[in-house]
């Protein structure tokens, strides 16, 4: 569902980029300006997939270009909260992102496997979230941009007893609350 | 030498269609005490009279320390002394019968008189009279196996406890948080949810229960009055709010918030909404739990790199760790007036996770569960007798237990869906 959202807003920015051509290079106070209109129309019109949402700039399309965006879950090791080095790169991209577009924010979801205690594991989740959120804030994200929650073992993302089924189960989701 | 025996009995409870849970008796002691519960005599049709001895029998077989003859392996079915003769009970090898009588009175009560026997002394050594409405005559016959247990034992019985557990439907879009007698019999759920419930803990008055609910913004607090269903918020911080224990008094609670930053141990003032901060380290603080003086906390930490268990003087502030053995040490339990925990463990070496017994005077580790798989959530019985955990079992997950010395096990199977989170009450007023 998330992907398909981001995908949409993706398709609509290099839409709107190849009918408007390059946009402005104004400063950076211009460019917020100009986004947070865009929010508010897409908000107020709510027509799926409309084409209006037409203000869209250069740097923007190109983080919206950037296809590590698509990837918003962060795996963890058991027991583990630390941020594998793999999982980095993807972790720069929405830190990227959100630091260009200051209105954006996302909820960090952090979550477990069923294996060890229910209450160890809504802690660990917890830890798991907000490992997640330091990484971003140290890449320069406003640490208001960013919220963390904890589900631990109990909103698995595959129901499973196996190490496959942990192995997804332990995560971190970036879910994008506004873009 | 102990020789442990394997039983695999199915204890009927068909009759109560509303009854979720059964029980399944997976291992008993060898050296179980054989004991016979006469069909209880009854007057009229009404009484239902079978309910008693079906369920002291069930009680008793339950407790693992007992092996019940069935009723149609005995001799003769008496109902008062004149009927008794010891030599037919020596003969099938019984130590002690139980027998009584069930009449209806006036006001349509029913009064039961029971009587047990020594066999081997030929003497009565328990007799009671007890009354009760049609509805309570389960609750008559759990007290009636309360007291035939603590006479013969000498340790006070827990049957006519209760137990507190979630159950879930599979798709996990329904949780309900249920109480039912210690035998599974007479569940009613107090609350359901589309937001998962856990860390059930009961009020030593056995009144109110606290619960952590996870809703879409985070987890939080509330402790529910079980006889009028109201819920009062009792923590809504910023992050978590989780793992409640009632004080030993009632007044506290326990709780986890990491609303300063990462998970640590708080304790509230129930009446006055007091907060006290109890822990504070950067690793996982969570699961506390009270020693029975209500002067020390028991809790998981994190802080060595792994979660084991720690016990904090409230009163001088000294931290003391409790286990060393194993990989994973957490949500421990006191059995026994603290001289035991019970927790979940996992070996040095990983594998699974299973229910394990720490006796903290002398340090020994022992793994209590291992036929079961994914055992989390101990509880222990308010005699520190039986020790109820949830497990994975055929991908389901169920209520087992088993005996804090391992001696006993039993599984406790759920007609439809998972259950989970169970919480042993406290003992009846």
């Amino acid at each position: 569902m998330q992907n398909m959202g981001w995908n949409k807003l993706f398709a609509v920015s290099l839409l709107s980029l190849a009918i408007t051509g390059c946009a402005s290079s104004g400063g950076t106070t211009d460019e917020a300006a100009t986004t947070d209109t865009a929010m508010e129309e897409s908000q107020t019109q709510a027509v799926p997939g409309s084409p209006d949402v037409d203000v869209v700039t250069e740097e923007q399309a190109q983080m919206a270009a950037n296809p590590l965006l698509d990837q918003t879950v962060i795996y963890f090791g058991f027991d583990r909260s630390e941020i594998r080095p793999e999982f980095k790169d993807i972790l720069n991209a929405h830190a990227a992102y959100l630091v260009a577009n200051p209105q954006a924010n996302v909820s960090l979801e952090g979550h477990c496997d069923e294996r060890g205690t229910v209450e160890y594991n809504l802690a660990l989740g917890e830890r798991r979230a907000n490992t997640v959120k330091r990484y971003l804030v140290v890449q320069g994200v406003n640490p208001s941009q960013l919220e963390s929650v904890s589900y631990g073992e109990e909103r698995p993302a595959m129901v499973g007893s196996d190490d496959s089924a942990w192995s997804k189960n332990r995560r971190t989701e970036i879910s994008y609350q506004a873009r | 030498m102990m020789h442990r025996l394997l039983f695999i009995l199915s204890l009927l409870f068909s009759v109560f269609a509303k009854a979720e849970l059964t029980i399944e008796i997976t291992q008993g002691i060898a050296s179980s005490i054989p004991i016979s519960v006469v069909p209880f005599q009854t007057a009229s049709s009404s009484s239902d009279g079978g309910v008693i001895d079906d369920v002291i029998s069930n009680d008793l077989e339950r407790s693992g320390h007992f092996a019940v003859l069935a009723p149609e392996d005995m001799l003769s079915h008496p109902h008062t002394e004149d009927d008794l003769y010891f030599r037919d009970w020596r003969l099938l090898k019984q130590e002690y019968v139980v027998m009584g009588v069930i009449n209806e009175l006036a006001d349509g009560q029913f009064q039961i008189r029971y009587q047990l026997f020594d066999v081997f002394n030929e003497r009565e050594l328990l007799t009671q009279t007890l009354r009760g409405t049609k509805q309570q005559l389960r609750d008559v016959a759990h007290r009636i196996s309360d007291a035939i247990y603590e006479q013969l034992t000498g340790i006070r019985g827990a049957f006519s406890t209760k137990i507190a557990y979630v159950t879930t439907n599979p798709e996990r879009t329904r949780f309900n948080l249920s109480i039912a007698d210690s035998d599974g019999a007479k569940e009613k759920i107090i609350l359901t949810s589309k937001y998962s419930i856990f860390s059930p803990a009961w009020a030593p008055d056995g009144k109110r229960i606290a619960y952590v609910m996870l809703e879409d913004a985070g987890s939080r607090v509330y402790v529910q009055d079980i006889t009028t269903g109201k819920k009062q918020l009792i923590s809504a911080n910023k992050g978590l709010n989780s793992a409640p224990a009632f004080s030993p008094d009632g007044s506290k609670l326990a709780v986890t918030l990491s609303k300063d930053g990462n998970p640590e141990i708080y304790i509230v003032e129930l009446s006055t909404r007091k907060w006290l901060r109890v822990t504070n380290h950067y690793g996982i603080d969570t699961e506390p739990n009270w020693m029975p003086d209500g002067k020390h906390i028991i809790f998981t930490s994190g802080r060595s790199g792994n979660p084991q268990i720690y016990r904090k003087n409230l009163e001088t502030g000294y931290l003391e760790r409790l286990t060393f053995e194993g990989n994973y040490n957490a949500r421990a339990r006191l059995a026994q007036d603290g001289r035991f925990l019970v927790l979940v463990h996992q070996a040095q070496s990983g594998g699974d996770f299973h229910i394990a017994s720490l006796d903290l005077t002398r340090g020994l580790l022992q793994i209590l569960s291992s036929d079961t798989y994914l055992d989390e959530s101990p509880s222990v019985s308010p005699n520190g007798v039986m020790v109820i955990y949830a497990a994975k079992h055929n991908k389901r997950s169920i209520l087992a237990a088993v005996s804090v010395d391992g001696d006993v096990k039993f599984l406790v199977p759920s007609k439809s869906g998972d259950v989970r989170e169970p919480a042993w009450g406290p003992y009846p007023n």
